[in-house]
Formats: C-alpha cells, sequence, structure tokens
C-alpha cells in the first residue's frame, strides 16, 4: 500500500503554513498520508497538524535537544523510518531544501525538487532555469521518492480534520558534529511573506534603508508582508529573509506590488502565481510590466505616498 | 588544510534560456556559458580562508565536459591552485555529482568543501546535502558568513525567518548562498599565469562511479503565460483598478 510520509516545518509552537500545502500535493498522490513531527515537546504542532484534512495519521517523535533542528540530526530519523512509505514530502522552504537532499542520499535515490505538479504518482513538474522551462520527471518506482514540494503551486489544506496522533519510536544514531547554536529572527509582527495574501516589495530604486520606510508603511496600511529584490538585499536596504525569486523566496500572494523593482527573471519566478500583480515603475519598458495585471509608469517617491493617503481616505 | 570548491558550467545568468524547438532540452549552442554564479561565491570564500593563512590550497573541481576547463581556467585565474575536471559527455544528476565528488574527496582529503548552495540551470539545491551525508560529514547549507575555530566552524545561514547560526566540526560542507561575499574580478595577469596552474582531467570511470541518471527526463515545456494586464494614469486609477477587481 503507497503512503506518503510529509515531515513537518514547524518552529517548535506552531506549524509552519508551508506544511499544509505539502498535504494538498500529497493528496493528488492518492496515498494514504502520515504527517511526522519531530520536536521537543510536539504537542502543539501535532494538535495542529490533526486537523488538516487529508491527513490519516500524526506521528510524534520526541527530540532531546534543540539538534532537531539541524538536517545532520533529523535526516538519519527519517531514513530510517522510510521504509513504510513510497512517498517523502517536506515543503521547499529553507527547512526542507536543507534537510530532504540528506534524507534521499542516505537513502540512494535522487530527489525531485520543488515539485509543482504531479502527473502521475511517479511522474512530476518541476521549474529550471528560474522557471523559464518546466520539465515533465519519471522516479523510478521502486524506489521511495523524495521530494520538495513547490508551497507556491499549492493551496493551503482545509481544517476541520481530526486525525489520530500515534508516537514514532526511530532507534538510530544521531551525529553530535553539528549543534544549533541559536536564530536571529527578522524583527517584526508583519505577515509572513510565504503565506501573506498581500505582499508589498521594493527594489533597487528605494536607494536606501531610510527610504524602504515608504514600502513598509504602504504594506502596513494594507496589511500586507514585506519582500524585496535580491539588489535591494544586497544593498543592505532590508533583511535577506526579505529577497523573492528564484534564490530567494517562492510567494504566491492574491495582491503583489513591484515598487521600483525591473523584473528580472530571477525574480519573476517568485511570483508567478501571485493573483494580481502591481506594477509602478518609472521606465515605461520595465520588463516587470510584461506580467503586470496593474501597470503604473511613475517615480515610486510620489506614487507611493500619494497611494498611502488614498488609502488611509478610503 | 586543503579546501575542495565545487564549479559548475552553467548557462550565463543574463542569457534568456529558450526551449529547443523539438523540445529535448534548451538550446546550448552558441551561447554564452559562465560558472554557475554560486559557484564564484564558493571560490571566493575559499580564498578568502587562504588568504587569511588559514588553508594552504584551494583545488577547483568541475563535473562536466571538456570544456568545462573553460571555467576551470576561469577559477584559477581568480586564484585556485589546482583544477580537476571529471569528465564526461552526459549531464550528471545531483546524486552522480554527489557520488562523484565523494571519490575526490577520499583522493584530496580536504577539510573544507564548498560548493553553491543552488546550480541555476537545473536548480535543483541538492549537491552538497547530498555530498555531506554520503560523506557521513556536517552540512551548513545557505551560508552567509563563515568563521573558521580549530577544528570547527561557525556557520550563519540564510534561512526563511532570519539568520541562524550553527557550529559543525571538520571536515564538513559549505553551501555558499548569495550574501556571503561578493566575487573578485579576474585580472588579465592572473588569465595568463592560470594557464600555467595544473588542471588534471580524469575520466569518470576511472573513479568507479556509475553515471546514469536517477531520474527520467520526458519532457520539456515553456511555462504557463501570464496575461498582459492594463496601464493606469496614476494613483486614482490604480485605486479604482483595485476597487474593480475586489481587492480594496
Ligand atoms: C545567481 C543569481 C540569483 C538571483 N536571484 C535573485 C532573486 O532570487 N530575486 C531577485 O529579485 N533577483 C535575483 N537576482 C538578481 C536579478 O538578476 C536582478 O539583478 C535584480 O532582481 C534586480 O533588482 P531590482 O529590480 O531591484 O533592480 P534594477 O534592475 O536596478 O531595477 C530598478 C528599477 O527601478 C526603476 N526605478 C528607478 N527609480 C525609480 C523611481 N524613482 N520610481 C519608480 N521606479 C524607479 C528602474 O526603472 C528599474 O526598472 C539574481 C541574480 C543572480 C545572478
Ligand atoms: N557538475 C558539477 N560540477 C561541479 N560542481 C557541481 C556540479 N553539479 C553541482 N555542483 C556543485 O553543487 C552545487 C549545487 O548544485 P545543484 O545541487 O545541482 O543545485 C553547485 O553550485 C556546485 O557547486
Amino acid at each position: 500500500m503507497p503512503r506518503t510520509l510529509i515531515i513537518a516545518h514547524h518552529d517548535g509552537d506552531r506549524l509552519n503554513p508551508s506544511t499544509s500545502k505539502c498535504v494538498s500535493c500529497a493528496l493528488e498522490l492518492g496515498n494514504e498520508i502520515d504527517l511526522a513531527v519531530f520536536a521537543e515537546d510536539p504537542a502543539a504542532v501535532a494538535a495542529e497538524a490533526a486537523t488538516l484534512t487529508g491527513v490519516t495519521r500524526v506521528l510524534t517523535s520526541v527530540q532531546s535537544d534543540s539538534g532537531h533542528r539541524l538536517a545532520a540530526v533529523l535526516a538519519p530519523q527519517i531514513a530510517a523510518t522510510a521504509a513504510d512509505y513510497s512517498h517523502l514530502l517536506a515543503p521547499a522552504t529553507t527547512f526542507g531544501k536543507d534537510l530532504m537532499p540528506r534524507v534521499a542520499a542516505l537513502l540512494g535515490v535522487a530527489q525531485v525538487s520543488d515539485l509543482m505538479a504531479v502527473v502521475s504518482p511517479y511522474t512530476f513538474k518541476r521549474p529550471i532555469y528560474a522557471g523559464s522551462v518546466i520539465v515533465t520527471v519519471t522516479a523510478p518506482s521502486d524506489q521511495v521518492v523524495v521530494a520538495t514540494v513547490r508551497i507556491a503551486s499549492y493551496p493551503a489544506a482545509a481544517g476541520g480534520g481530526s486525525a489520530p496522533i500515534e508516537p514514532l519510536e526511530v532507534t538510530c544514531e544521531l551525529p553530535t558534529h553539528t549543534r544549533y547554536l541559536g536564530l536571529e529572527a527578522s524583527a517584526g509582527d508583519r505577515p509572513d511573506l510565504q503565506s501573506a495574501a498581500r505582499v508589498v516589495a521594493g527594489g533597487r530604486a528605494l536607494a536606501s534603508a531610510e527610504n524602504f520606510e515608504l514600502i513598509y508603511q504602504l504594506a502596513d496600511r494594507l496589511g500586507a508582508g514585506v519582500g524585496a529584490s535580491r539588489a535591494a538585499v544586497d544593498a543592505g536596504y532590508v533583511p535577506n529573509d526579505t529577497q523573492i525569486g528564484q534564490t530567494g523566496k517562492i510567494i504566491a500572494p492574491e495582491l503583489y506590488f513591484a515598487i521600483g523593482i525591473s523584473g528580472a527573471i530571477q525574480h519573476l519566478t517568485g511570483i508567478k502565481d501571485a493573483g494580481t500583480i502591481v506594477a509602478i515603475n518609472k521606465d515605461a519598458d520595465a520588463p516587470i510590466f510584461e506580467v503586470a495585471d496593474i501597470g503604473l509608469v511613475g517615480d515610486l517617491f510620489q506614487v507611493v505616498p500619494e497611494l498611502e493617503q488614498a488609502l488611509a481616505d478610503g | 588544510m586543503k579546501i575542495l570548491v565545487g564549479i559548475k558550467r552553467a548557462i550565463d545568468y543574463n542569457v534568456r534560456v529558450q526551449l529547443r524547438p523539438d523540445g529535448a532540452g534548451v538550446v546550448t549552442d552558441g551561447v554564452k556559458m559562465s560558472i554557475n554564479p554560486f559557484d564564484e561565491i564558493a571560490l571566493e570564500e575559499a580564498l578568502r580562508i587562504r588568504e587569511a593563512g588559514k588553508a594552504e590550497e584551494v583545488v577547483a573541481v568541475s563535473i562536466g565536459p571538456p570544456d568545462a576547463q573553460q571555467q576551470l581556467r576561469t577559477a584559477l585565474a581568480m586564484g585556485a591552485d589546482r583544477a580537476i575536471l571529471v569528465d564526461t559527455a552526459e549531464s550528471v544528476q545531483p546524486l552522480t555529482a554527489a557520488r562523484i565528488l565523494l571519490k575526490i574527496t577520499e583522493r584530496e582529503q580536504p577539510g573544507l568543501v564548498i560548493v553553491g548552495k543552488q546550480a541555476i540551470d537545473d536548480d535543483n539545491g541538492q549537491t552538497g546535502q547530498m555530498l555531506a551525508a554520503l560523506w557521513g560529514r556536517p552540512q551548513a547549507t545557505f551560508a552567509s558568513r563563515v568563521e573558521l575555530g580549530d577544528g570547527t566552524m561557525r556557520v550563519v545561514r540564510e534561512v526563511d525567518v532570519g539568520l541562524e547560526t550553527i557550529e559543525v566540526d571538520l571536515p564538513a560542507v559549505i553551501t555558499a548562498d548569495l550574501r556571503l561575499n561578493e566575487p573578485r574580478f579576474v585580472k588579465l595577469p592572473e588569465i595568463m599565469k592560470a594557464k600555467r596552474k595544473p588542471l588534471d582531467v580524469l575520466a569518470l570511470t576511472e573513479l568507479g562511479v556509475e553515471s546514469g541518471s536517477q531520474l527520467q527526463i520526458d519532457a520539456h515545456e515553456p511555462p504557463a503565460k501570464r496575461q498582459r494586464g492594463v496601464r493606469v494614469e496614476d494613483v486614482p486609477g490604480l485605486v479604482a483598478a483595485l476597487k474593480q477587481r475586489g481587492l480594496l
């Protein structure tokens, strides 16, 4: 009986929304779905996972320390569990991207990165060359499939389920060569980019960290997350984790504002699945206008404050 | 300590990649090829570690066709001490690349292997992690800062929610992210000097690694196209368009 195991991405307290999107992908495989939570105290995350419709069982593995955040510690435990499964999935977040290739190599199998569509249980679509080309790949059906799921390609799974929660016993030796020291989370309580319904992003044209305040203000007015192009991140206007694109975050908000962003292919691949793309750029020929649903040619330093004012006035 | 760096030959990031008319792949004839940008960053980091006196030798390794020697010469011009080409006509998938790099690692016994976080052709982002797994050593992926200690290394990693710090024992594998450093430009005299640096070519068969692909590639197709949208003249026009779509 084919079965899918999803590795939960969580922060210790809450399930990351990307996990729910993996469930939607797994549903297309048509298998029973187990969802594994590895944590020091998995109870809260497991309870949340159990509500996802489509999940057959939630499996919890109590970890002795923060080492569970490390691929080197987690991978052997997942590999040791793999024999029961035909498919192993995790979201293509930095968590899943770090972890799953290590799992695949321990199992001696290939990995399907950024799985965006299921054609059949062993045949999938995924983007290459920054999304310029989509390839269809087939994995051997006599091996476990290891994949990371391109979360922008899938909706969140419905809630309201009540899957049973069972302990997962894994015995294997864990390495001590890798130690978790800590996380410096980017400050702020703005919506998370990968699950936000609205995102306002700024590019090189903002020209300074101070000017980026314009982007923050508009985002706050809209209840939006804040994103950026690589150029804006490299210039130090905004933190690294705001980068959207091929080598940053792939997002799918309902509404996306690209402000002073030219629309390089590496950026566009990160926003292809957005509902409505609004572009504000002073260059009428900027490539961003080729994908924008609503384009406004103008100077952002004039347009953005005016827009913010218009929204404030209702 | 010796540092091994992965150098993949890939279509230059500025090229607009085109599908071949027969759908069997992308056009590569007459297309500019370069070092995968993340691998330049990986190499730059290795060079800085050597220049800081913490490593003696930097070895650049590429798995690819004979033409990949061009990229290795560029790596030598940037400052690598020597280069190894693992010659194979067919393109290798990450698991095979990792198995080959493991063989090279066993031969060369590096204290550190630095690769890119992803090759921008196939966008897999797997090879470094796979090598670390096969080698039974730590991985520090998406590195944005590296500090070498005594037999250990601290690495700051770019993760989705911020910056994570881990400590690993050496030897280990690093995958380089964009903000690790800014690679140097190659100067002309260095290009001349690089011609005299050693570049060994190994046949894949010499290493005893099976080449075959794990994933079968069935088809290439263009991505779905977004419809071209509307232009608005001013902010009131923008607000109206948003309202019309029910977004405000
Ligand atoms: C390996 C690699 C990976 C990459 N990964 C990514 C990635 O993940 N994400 C990403 O975004 N990029 C990525 N890039 C970079 C990408 O190629 C572009 O360089 C980058 O996206 C450009 O950022 P930008 O649009 O902010 O800057 P620019 O291209 O410089 O564009 C600035 C725009 O602002 C407009 N402008 C200027 N002043 C004003 C004004 N006053 N009002 C309105 N508009 C104005 C200009 O007309 C221009 O269109 C990557 C590159 C490489 C090599
Ligand atoms: N054929 C190759 N030759 C040399 N290095 C490679 C090769 N394939 C992958 N690598 C290294 O592994 C990194 C990640 O590649 P990938 O897993 O293909 O995205 C690259 O940035 C390179 O440093």
